[in-house]
């Protein structure tokens, strides 16, 4: 059996993150081609019975690292016992999800270990790679839109041992559950010290999400081109009225327009809905990288060229403002 | 007590909105020249925050970035918005560093300056969105960070307590100095470059003897003659040949494809802008059952 694959578990609030089980998922997708187990290492002051579900999707092995001062996230103390882990247990490929602590912690770790790190990865494969004369095979390809989406790039790290890559939640598809699969629980001894814990944390304010967006079945998402007071206001209007949630391109997030909750995208959420229907939205790489595999799009442009209506299923040429009352009133009848 | 010593790490970086295919080289890198550049817009949240600890506290600010020469004009940019001094650290050698290296060639720039209670970064730039820059470098100097923070709560001449955004909400976190921290758009609004500072350092040229900084670091503020832009090298900073650049960076870049998307569907209906047309849509979405 070759090295294992290792995927960093994010446990909160007595629940195993959804981006950490579609890591797995996608992880036991690279271990059958490169006939190895995924393992993963969890850090946690509370973790129990939840996690048998890390099995279910394919997790063989569990480095669980249990001790009462891992109640909240310090980055200097959880960087080194994942590396600390690593060099115990010398995974081939090393996965975080893209979250708050995945985009802390996985730099760090790269860092101490030297190792190389590709971000928010919208695809892994395996293949090979030469440099100069020696080729690698079975090497982790890793796949991003860069350079603000004008450009696709392959990544690898063939001398770094392991690779790593970090992947935003909702991008790998969960296997499908298997109640029957165990997963082997391996504790491991909390080997850092009082003074790594440089973070003290005063206050945790827990806050819901305003909206769900990987839930919702249809979607109508505004870009810069319906990005008016006048246009989001008929987007939500048109949300409520079909039973669906409103999503938004980055630049309308990053521009306050809406919160960073309604992002779809690379750098936001991957939402696979029955319908998508694109308002003002140009189409850029990343944010179709969220979108594309909704079942239905409908795509609303003043610009006939704008790149969205080459993956839409539906194109509608013309302004938000004069299509959607179109749309409400004949959804209506 | 002694005064704050700040650093604030900056990337002038291509405005990815405005990429042309003739930006891209053969290898698939970018030929940054051929691309208009901006000022990283996080790294300006990134100084903003700082000058705000210096309006409150009082301390030096020193800026540092790593770039092809004309990266001095993002330094240029900090000094008119109230930075104290910058630092461009520049070389061949640096060519195609991935963060890794990138990082380590910070932190040996950082370890020169010497003494810094706070590092400002942005969180991430806007070429790579990676976010990792400054994680490696507080994990190189072995000192603490908080990322991802929307506020500053307080800040003593000890520590800073902080704001952090993350999935399940906000955490107020509270670090003792020294502390590195990444700072994202929400947290600030960032002052505009005054027009006194323009006039003092607009002819400005930089300081090519690095030996010199050294001295005028020692002054006391009244005593140095002129604030200026250091410019240091690989050797200068001390960095190993084989941490920078294209052989210290363990990620290379096997492949890039230029976008050209590709219809999914080659049957996209085109749906005219009429009530008739919009009307036969969504009945035939309806018989579909698509809406639920």
């Amino acid at each position: 059996m070759n090295a294992p694959i290792l995927v960093y578990i994010e446990h909160n609030n007595q629940k195993v993150a959804d981006v950490s089980l579609e890591l797995v998922s996608e992880a036991t997708r690279l271990a059958a081609k490169l006939n190895c187990e995924v393992h993963g290492v969890v850090l946690s002051h509370n973790a129990a019975n939840e996690l048998a579900l890390l099995g279910h999707y394919g997790c063989r092995k569990l480095y669980f690292i249990k001790d009462k001062r891992l109640n909240h996230f310090s980055s200097v103390p959880f960087s080194k016992m994942v590396s600390n882990i690593i060099k115990k247990h010398s995974p081939q490929i090393v996965l975080f999800g893209a979250t708050s602590t995945g985009r802390d912690i996985a730099p760090r770790v790269a860092s101490e270990l030297g190792c190389g790190l590709t971000a928010d990865c919208t695809k892994l494969e395996i293949g090979s790679h030469s440099i100069k004369d020696k080729t690698f095979d079975n090497t982790l390809l890793q796949i991003r839109p860069a350079f603000g989406g004008n450009i696709v790039a392959t990544i690898v790290s063939p001398e770094s041992n392991p690779s790593m890559a970090s992947v935003r939640e909702g991008v790998m598809k969960l296997n499908t559950p298997d109640s029957s699969k165990k997963v082997e629980i391996i504790s491991e001894s909390c080997s850092v010290d009082d003074g790594d814990f440089l973070s003290e944390i005063l206050e945790v304010i827990r806050e819901e999400k305003t909206v769900d967006l990987k839930q919702a079945r249809i979607i109508v998402a505004s870009g810069m081109g319906a990005s008016s007071p006048e246009s989001i206001s008929l987007i939500k209007q048109l949300a409520k009225t079909l039973g669906g949630e409103v999503g938004a391109s980055r630049p309308v997030v990053d521009a306050g327009l809406l919160a960073k909750d309604h992002q779809v995208g690379q750098t936001g959420i991957t939402v696979r809905p029955n319908l998508y229907i694109a308002c003002g939205i140009s189409g850029q790489i990343q944010h179709m990288a969220g979108m594309s595999e909704a079942k239905r799009i409908i795509a609303i442009n003043k610009d006939p060229d704008a790149p969205i209506f080459k993956i839409a299923n539906y194109g509608i040429v013309g302004d938000v403002k004069d299509v959607i009352p179109k749309m409400i009133k004949a959804y209506r009848g | 007590m002694g005064a704050l010593n700040i650093i604030v790490t900056v990337k002038q970086v291509p405005d990815t909105h405005n990429i042309s295919g003739e930006a891209m080289k053969e290898d698939g890198t970018v030929n940054r020249a051929m691309l208009p550049t901006i000022f990283n817009p996080e790294d300006l949240n990134a100084l903003e925050e700082a000058l705000k600890v210096k309006d409150k506290l009082g301390g030096k600010i020193t800026v540092i970035t790593m770039g092809p020469p004309k990266a001095v004009d993002v330094l240029k940019d900090s000094l008119y918005r109230g930075a104290d001094e910058a630092i461009l650290i520049s070389d061949r050698k640096f060519a195609g560093a991935d963060t890794l290296a990138t990082s380590y060639s910070l932190k040996c720039a950082i370890e020169k300056i010497g003494k810094y209670d706070l590092i400002f970064c942005g969180r991430q730039a806007i070429d790579g969105d990676t976010a990792q820059v400054g994680p490696q470098i507080a994990e190189k100097l072995k000192i603490n960070q908080v990322t991802n923070i929307i506020n500053v709560e307080e800040v003593t001449h000890s520590s800073i307590t902080l704001r952090r955004q993350t999935e399940y909400g906000q955490e107020i976190v509270r670090s003792n100095f020294p502390v590195l921290i990444t700072v994202t758009s929400e947290t600030n609004e960032p002052r505009f470059p005054s027009a006194k500072r323009v006039m003092m350092f607009k002819n400005i040229t930089k300081k090519e003897t690095e030996e010199s900084y050294d001295e005028t670091y020692l002054n006391t503020e009244e005593e140095r003659p002129k604030k200026y832009i250091t410019e240091w090298t690989a050797e200068s900073i001390g960095a190993h040949d084989m941490k920078i650049g294209l052989s210290g960076s363990p990620t290379k870049v096997k492949h890039i494809e230029k976008v050209v998307l590709t219809s999914n569907n080659k049957n996209m209906q085109d749906i005219p802008n009429t009530d008739a047309g919009i009307n036969a849509l969504i009945n035939a979405l309806k018989h579909e059952h698509i809406f639920g």
